[in-house]
């Protein structure tokens, strides 16, 4: 039951985050067909900066300009890399950000080291919230949950209640149309992708103290995300919200589990000494996205809740 | 009475002296440098960067089958590389343990024969689901069977052997042509050899229907169904091939290293194939070539330099990406073409501004990277280049990063105008 309790929050938590990094993708994959490689880089992005700020001013202020910035960063990425890639075709544009991808870890490294950087959990945010079968529950992982939450409700305010969101609607599915009622569909594209970055960066400044803050945590992150955006489905926000929640549960309560091919396939003859039978299902946990995303693609091409395909 | 002869169309097919030309010279050139170099008496590092070369030639050649000439972006291009290497590996362990039959008179020389048959039977296998999709569904199926293989690779260690990998001893079984495969001139011509069978029957593949129904399926996968064909089946029939050559290249790896790991089938071997078939251009059949040369010797010699190679790799990937999409490769077509139009001269006055320009924003650039990267390490180590000591610090420094790179930007600034003014 302890176990249950545990995973279930953190799972949550997990899947919150992978939801912020892989709502701005979803925005950008369904509007403008870019798979864009270096989302995962923005995040670490946003968990780099969030440690420059805190060593001088205060986490609070990270928490604001550290998205900020990197969503600025991404818009000027769009304006005058990938606008400019657009006329060869999306293989060019994926390609574009494979390489931005590569860029970005290098520069990272060099700025800030190959090492983990000590970024931590702001003090006013470091106790105990409440204690659970004894074990004592951290009261910033509330916090992700919140921002998670509030971000999620900003989000779907935005985007469904409001002129503006009404417009990216619109984009989404019909570009040419939106641009001939006299909208710059470019500068909303612009802005869509600015806008996702940020909140890949906002999920990097909440979740690289919470997780690790290293040169490798975008190569870790990107792939995971990627899962998200095809399993839930183009174009449909929901469907990343379901998948990125199933993904962080999924991967969560994987862990969780100790027992072995052997001790399940018993039955069946897989002896739990040999090579096969001693697979454990925690060990498997990082390759259950990829699973599900290769079933999904040949199965199901909408995704879970998409209405197009991929 | 008209003279209905006249009006026959011309004869547009090419004449047997262009036939040669194009399709067999460049064969015949390139059978003629492997051969000469040799004579050179290459040093101990020279012959194992050439080893390197040449796999990484079949390896992007066999990458390109795929994204250039099918259009199927990969991100899982080393799996078959991979186990194509490994099944070599295992067969090289059975011909160590020389138990009689098949594996006794089976000569270490034609491993790559192995790899080929793994590489083709892992591309049937994982091919058949993935290639009922195209384009970025392709590439995503891709990204995940690759991410699933490399981590099956850690786990089944009896196969892959773990993180340490398994290793294997060349020096046994049968000799061929008197070779014991022993010293490095030795493996220069095992090298040498599959390189061109691998070059010159994957050029031979362009050519037959199926290459040249891959090339219509790329950029026009509907009138090939109108013709008659299946675009799937005919993905399906390339991605074999290319798993096949993939493995030939990961069979002559084995052979030159007697070692293969896991980290073998994992996505950066993936990625950097990827790299070496796209910067050398992936329209040209020598593209690949000229991007496996490349990267294999920025890889081995620009790493002793500098530490940051690899972003200096990312850059270049970059500014193929954005500015010259045909790749190293298409840049050397272009500027053939150019020559030949308007002679020399006027080659070098059309980039009479540029090419200064972008000499200057990447000394500028180098100088920003170079004093960062020493800086970052901590080391107390400065760039120095000509005697001048530059740090982070210096005013100099800064004046020398940007001096160069404004006056890049503002010729090139100067240079659009220019022409913009022009055509109006």
């Amino acid at each position: 039951m302890e176990t249950f309790l545990f995973s279930l929050l953190n799972g949550v938590i997990y899947g919150l985050l992978l939801f912020m990094l892989s709502s701005g993708l979803t925005l950008i994959f369904s509007m403008m067909g870019i798979l864009n490689f270096a989302h995962a880089s923005f995040y670490m992005l946003g968990a780099y900066f969030a440690y420059s700020f805190t060593q001088v001013t205060s986490f609070w202020l990270a928490l604001i300009f550290a998205p900020l910035l990197v969503g600025l960063f991404g818009a000027a990425v769009e304006r005058w890399g990938l606008r400019k890639v657009h006329a060869n075709g999306h293989v060019a544009e994926l390609l574009f950000t494979f390489g931005l991808a590569y860029l970005i870890d290098e520069v990272v490294k060099i700025i800030w080291g190959k090492n983990t950087v000590d970024y931590q959990i702001p003090a006013a945010l470091d106790f105990p919230l409440f204690e659970l079968f004894g074990a004592q529950y951290p009261a910033y992982r509330m916090f992700i949950l919140i921002v998670a939450v509030a971000m999620l409700a900003a989000l779907w305010f935005l985007l469904k209640r409001t002129r503006i969101g009404l417009i990216i609607q619109a984009s989404l599915t019909h570009p040419h149309m939106v641009g001939h009622l006299g909208h710059n569909v470019p500068r909303i594209f612009m802005a869509v992708f600015g806008a996702g970055c940020a909140l890949a960066a906002l999920a990097g400044v909440i979740g690289g103290n919470y997780l690790t803050t290293e040169p490798s945590m975008a190569a870790f992150m990107g792939p995971v995300v990627f899962v998200v955006v095809v399993v839930g489905g183009l174009g449909s926000l929901e469907g990343a919200f379901f998948a990125s929640l199933l993904i962080g549960l999924m991967q969560t309560f994987a862990i969780s589990i100790s027992a072995s091919f052997g001790d399940i396939f018993g039955w069946a003859g897989v002896s739990p000494t040999s090579e096969l039978g001693s697979i454990t299902i925690s060990s498997l946990a990082p390759m259950l996205p990829f699973l599900m995303l290769v079933l999904v693609l040949m199965v199901r091409p909408n995704g879970l809740m998409g209405t197009r395909e991929v | 009475m008209t003279d209905h002869s006249s009006t026959l169309p011309k004869n547009l097919a090419p004449t047997g002296k262009e036939k040669f030309r194009a399709r067999i010279l460049p064969l015949l050139i390139m059978v003629l440098i492997l051969a000469v170099i040799p004579m050179f008496s290459p040093s101990r590092t020279a012959y194992s960067l050439l080893a390197a070369v040449g796999i990484n030639i079949v390896f992007a050649l066999s990458y390109n089958m795929l994204l250039g000439r099918g259009g199927l972006l990969s991100f899982g291009h080393a799996v078959y590389f991979g186990l194509g290497g490994y099944g070599a590996m295992h067969a090289m362990r059975a011909i160590e343990l020389g138990e009689g039959g098949f594996w006794a008179s089976f000569p270490i020389f034609g491993l790559p024969i192995i790899g080929f048959a793994c590489g083709a039977l892992a591309g049937a296998i994982i091919g058949w689901p993935s290639c009922r999709r195209s384009g970025t569904p392709f590439a995503m199926i891709s990204l995940g069977v690759a991410e699933l293989i490399a981590a099956a690779g850690f786990m089944f260690a009896s196969i892959f052997g773990g993180e340490e990998g398994i290793t294997g001893d060349r020096m046994n079984g049968p000799e061929l042509f008197g070779l014991s495969m022993g010293p490095l001139s030795d493996i220069y011509i095992f090298i040498a050899f599959w390189t061109f069978v691998g070059t010159a029957s994957m050029y031979a593949f362009t050519r037959t229907p199926l290459g040249k129904l891959s090339e219509a399926t790329r950029d026009n996968p509907e009138r090939v169904q109108f013709i008659g064909f299946s675009p799937v089946r005919i993905r399906f029939m390339v991605f074999i091939f290319a798993g096949a050559f993939a493995g030939m290249a990961g069979g002559m790896a084995a052979v030159n290293y007697e070692i293969f790991t896991p980290d073998s089938l994992s996505l950066n071997p993936s990625g950097f194939v990827l790299l070496m078939a796209y910067i050398g251009g992936i329209r040209y059949f020598p593209g690949p070539i000229v991007g496996a040369i490349v990267l294999t010797l920025m890889q081995s010699m620009l790493s002793d330099f500098t530490e940051a190679w690899l972003l200096y790799l990312g850059i270049l990937f970059i500014l193929i990406v954005t500015f010259a999409p045909a790749g190293l490769s298409g840049i050397l077509y272009s500027i053939g073409a150019t020559v030949r139009q308007t002679g020399l001269v006027g080659a070098i006055s059309q980039v009479k501004i540029k090419l200064p320009a972008s000499v200057l924003i990447f000394m500028g650039t180098l100088i920003l990277i170079e004093t960062s990267t020493r800086m970052s390490n901590g080391y107390g180590e400065v760039f120095e280049p000509f005697g001048l000591s530059l740090s982070l610090g210096s005013p100099l420094t800064w004046f020398l990063i940007a001096g160069p790179i404004i006056a890049g930007v503002a010729l090139l600034w100067k240079a659009k105008t220019d022409a913009q003014g022009d055509q109006a």
